[in-house]
């Protein structure tokens, strides 16, 4: 595990100039990762955000290669990639050491990607997958995905007159990564920086294949000031709204436990998205969310073998 | 050289070819007809006849997208498909090509839905004719385990770089038996050679960043180049045909002329047909009539030039397209050919005819009933005919 100094000292894989928003939360997250391999990467991204900020031709913010080709198969594109790496290699047509990222946003992850990312890792390519969830559609515009929580507003899920934002539960991506009986599958975020760094470090030194979700709060599709990403993501764990694991070998640890957990409140009045909470009949609402909150956390710790599980 | 004679389907041929080739990297998905194909080849991988890493996934769009990052990073990529498979391939055919990634895939022609149905017709790679994938459509298995043999050499050509499909019929090619000759294992992969790209993602020394976004200030140069390559690569791959026949002894064309010097009337014709054709020219001609088949083996590029100067002589061409172009204008072969014979002077009779659909039979009857028209179209000058159909209750 890299000090934060040693870090700071590694070249810079995932260069600045790129061309994504103030406060960013998934371009921390992409140099974070891109700083962590002490082996030469390959990276590769799903149609999405990240992509569009990151290679606008003829400039490229990448320094290791880097591959995309469409929305739903980052995962099966690096499928191929890592195909080839093993081929060469084993025919001796390649003695250079590779380690192999996919990304993708919640878009490209959870919904049109999910299928080649579940036949990614039920076929055990060796490599990382990192879905930065920004919990909606951020390049288009800010729709609905089915990693939006419950009860957000977008433009696809409105809260109105009626309707007070998104209806259904988040899908629980990590749970179903988990399913898949990798050997590592672990959730992250942009404020913990050591914790997130471990584990983008842990996944790529497993032979197999592996997956980290990792919290990107987005200051325009969440609605927040753009100097607050750090601080929000911080929220989000100290509230349990993304509680903080790993799964190894299908065993649960819960790598950061909040000394004293938050009102999921703290989380969300920050956000324009849950700004219709705070209006008159947003108290059942918010009591809702904290249940929710609170249940999944339960689970967690349950599963993890934890006092306080339920 | 030593040619071994067997008895093979079309599917057979295919993967005699590709374990000949033995690529880097396979990724395939199994879809009827092309099956075969995948089972094949992932039975030489199990008795370790070929050492290539197979990826057996989990649909036909990750077939084609780990094909693609396998291309990309430096190995020689080959998938397989047919009919929805290749439908659900469409978004990454674009991707393929437009990466300039010489990805070799065999193609087993068949129809679309809906109504579902498995058996032939060209829907599929008609469909994908302006994906800016080479198409070869091939008359027997002969011609498959051949084209599939050329395949890379054309792809791979660094000033070509495009996807080749290589198209068969389904059933009437994929399954059914007939006499290949096979070339000596060595002899082929001397041919092919090994692919060795001038850019990968695997090179420590030189990482690349593929499939970038590209604004108006440049997309647009990026698909006229593309472009540029498919319009001047003919000659390319009649050089690869050219050394083909000299090493294994069987000359192919982009266009397969047949008693066509002194013809008056033409079918025009792409795949197995081919042959049902070329027994009815034969019959005809010793029946007196000054009749021809030119078989269209290479349909992209569209070689419009050798079209021209070979049909410019003839009075009369009937197209066959095994594709409905739903243009209400005839199939796709028809609209080309008539396009690129526009300008001749006199200008023959064109007309096109559907057929086939669905893989209802096409009899020499029904050939000799197109020639018979064609005659009396000419006759009274009709320029006017548009589209027909063969053999369909309406």
């Amino acid at each position: 595990m890299p000090t934060v100094k040693e870090l700071t000292a590694r070249p810079t894989v995932f260069t600045g100039g790129h061309r994504a928003c103030a406060g960013c939360g998934a371009a921390i997250t992409f140099r974070m990762l891109m700083e962590t391999p002490d082996v030469p990467v390959v990276a590769g991204i799903a149609t999405g955000c990240m992509e569009v900020v990151s290679t606008i031709f003829p400039f490229t913010a990448w320094k290791c290669s880097y591959i995309h080709t469409a929305f739903e198969n980052s995962a099966a594109t690096m499928s191929g990639v890592e195909s080839a790496y093993r081929s060469l290699t084993r025919r001796g047509r390649l003695n250079q050491e590779f380690r192999f990222v996919a990304m993708g946003g919640d878009g490209g992850t959870y919904d049109i990607g999910f299928q080649s990312l579940s036949g990614a890792m039920e076929r055990g390519h060796r490599m990382l997958y990192v879905c930065y969830d920004n919990q909606a559609y951020m390049n288009t515009g800010i729709q609905r995905s089915s990693a939006t929580p419950t009860w957000a507003h977008t433009t696809t899920s409105p809260a109105g007159e009626v309707i007070p934002g998104k209806r259904e539960a988040r899908k629980d991506l990590t749970a179903i990564m988990v399913a898949h009986e990798i050997p590592y599958a672990a959730q992250g975020t942009v404020s913990m920086w050591r914790d997130l760094v471990n584990k983008v470090e842990k996944a790529l030194n497993t032979d197999g294949p592996t997956f980290i979700n990792v919290l990107a709060p987005c200051p325009l599709g969440w609605g927040f000031p753009t100097q607050d990403t750090i601080a929000i993501g911080r929220d989000a764990v100290d509230t349990c709204f993304w509680p903080l694991y790993e799964v190894v070998n299908g065993e649960y640890k819960i790598t950061y436990k909040p000394k004293e957990k938050k009102p999921v409140e703290e989380f969300l009045r920050q956000q324009t998205r849950y700004r219709h909470l705070s209006r008159k009949g947003g108290e059942p609402i918010l009591k809702d969310i904290q249940e929710s909150v609170d249940s999944k956390w339960h689970k967690l710790l349950k599963l993890a073998g934890e006092e306080g599980g339920e | 050289m030593e040619k071994t004679l067997r008895a093979l389907t079309g599917n057979e041929a295919a993967a005699e070819a590709m374990r000949q080739i033995n690529p880097d990297v396979v990724a395939a998905y199994p879809i009827t007809p092309q099956t075969e194909i995948v089972q094949l080849y992932s039975g030489f991988v199990a008795d370790g006849i070929v050492d290539t890493e197979t990826v057996a996934v989990e649909s036909e769009h990750s077939s084609m997208s780990a094909t693609i990052g396998a291309s990309a990073a430096g190995a020689r990529a080959m998938t397989a498909t047919s009919s929805q498979g290749l439908a659900l391939m469409w978004e990454m055919l674009y991707i393929a090509s437009g990466l300039r990634l010489p990805i070799v895939m065999p193609m087993v022609n068949r129809t679309l839905s809906a109504p579902l149905n498995i058996h032939c017709d060209h829907s599929d790679s008609m469909g994908a004719r302006d994906s800016g994938w080479i198409q070869i459509y091939a008359e027997d298995s002969q011609e498959v385990y051949d084209s599939l043999i050329q395949a890379p050499r054309i792809a791979e050509h660094p000033e070509i770089l495009l996807p080749t499909m290589v198209c068969l019929d389904g059933f009437i090619l994929s399954h059914a038996m007939m006499g290949v000759e096979l070339y000596p294992d060595e002899e082929v992969r001397d041919f092919v050679g090994i692919y060795e790209p001038e850019y990968a993602l695997l090179n420590k020394a030189q990482p690349i960043t593929m499939g970038a976004i590209d604004m108006f200030d440049y997309y647009f140069e990026h698909k006229r180049a593309h472009a540029e390559a498919m319009r001047t690569c003919k000659p390319r791959i009649q050089a690869v045909f050219d050394e083909f026949a000299e090493r294994f002894g069987t000359q192919y064309g982009l266009i397969e002329p047949y008693r066509l010097d002194d013809a008056e009337h033409v079918v025009v014709v792409l795949g197995s047909t081919a042959g049902t054709v070329r027994v009815v020219v034969d019959e005809l001609r010793e029946r007196g009539e000054a009749v021809g088949m030119l078989k269209l083996r290479v349909f992209r590029p569209f070689p419009a030039e050798e079209l021209i100067d070979t049909l410019a002589h003839v009075r009369g061409i009937a197209v066959l397209d095994r594709a409905e172009g739903m243009a209400g204008l005839g199939g796709p072969v028809y609209g080309e050919i008539r396009s690129a014979l526009y300008d001749l002077d006199p200008r023959p009779v064109v007309t096109g005819y559907v057929y086939g659909l669905g893989g209802r039979d096409i009899r020499v009857e029904d050939i000799e009933a197109v020639f018979d028209e064609l005659k009396g179209d000419v006759k009274a000058g009709r320029k006017d005919q548009r589209c027909r159909y063969i053999g369909v209750r309406e």
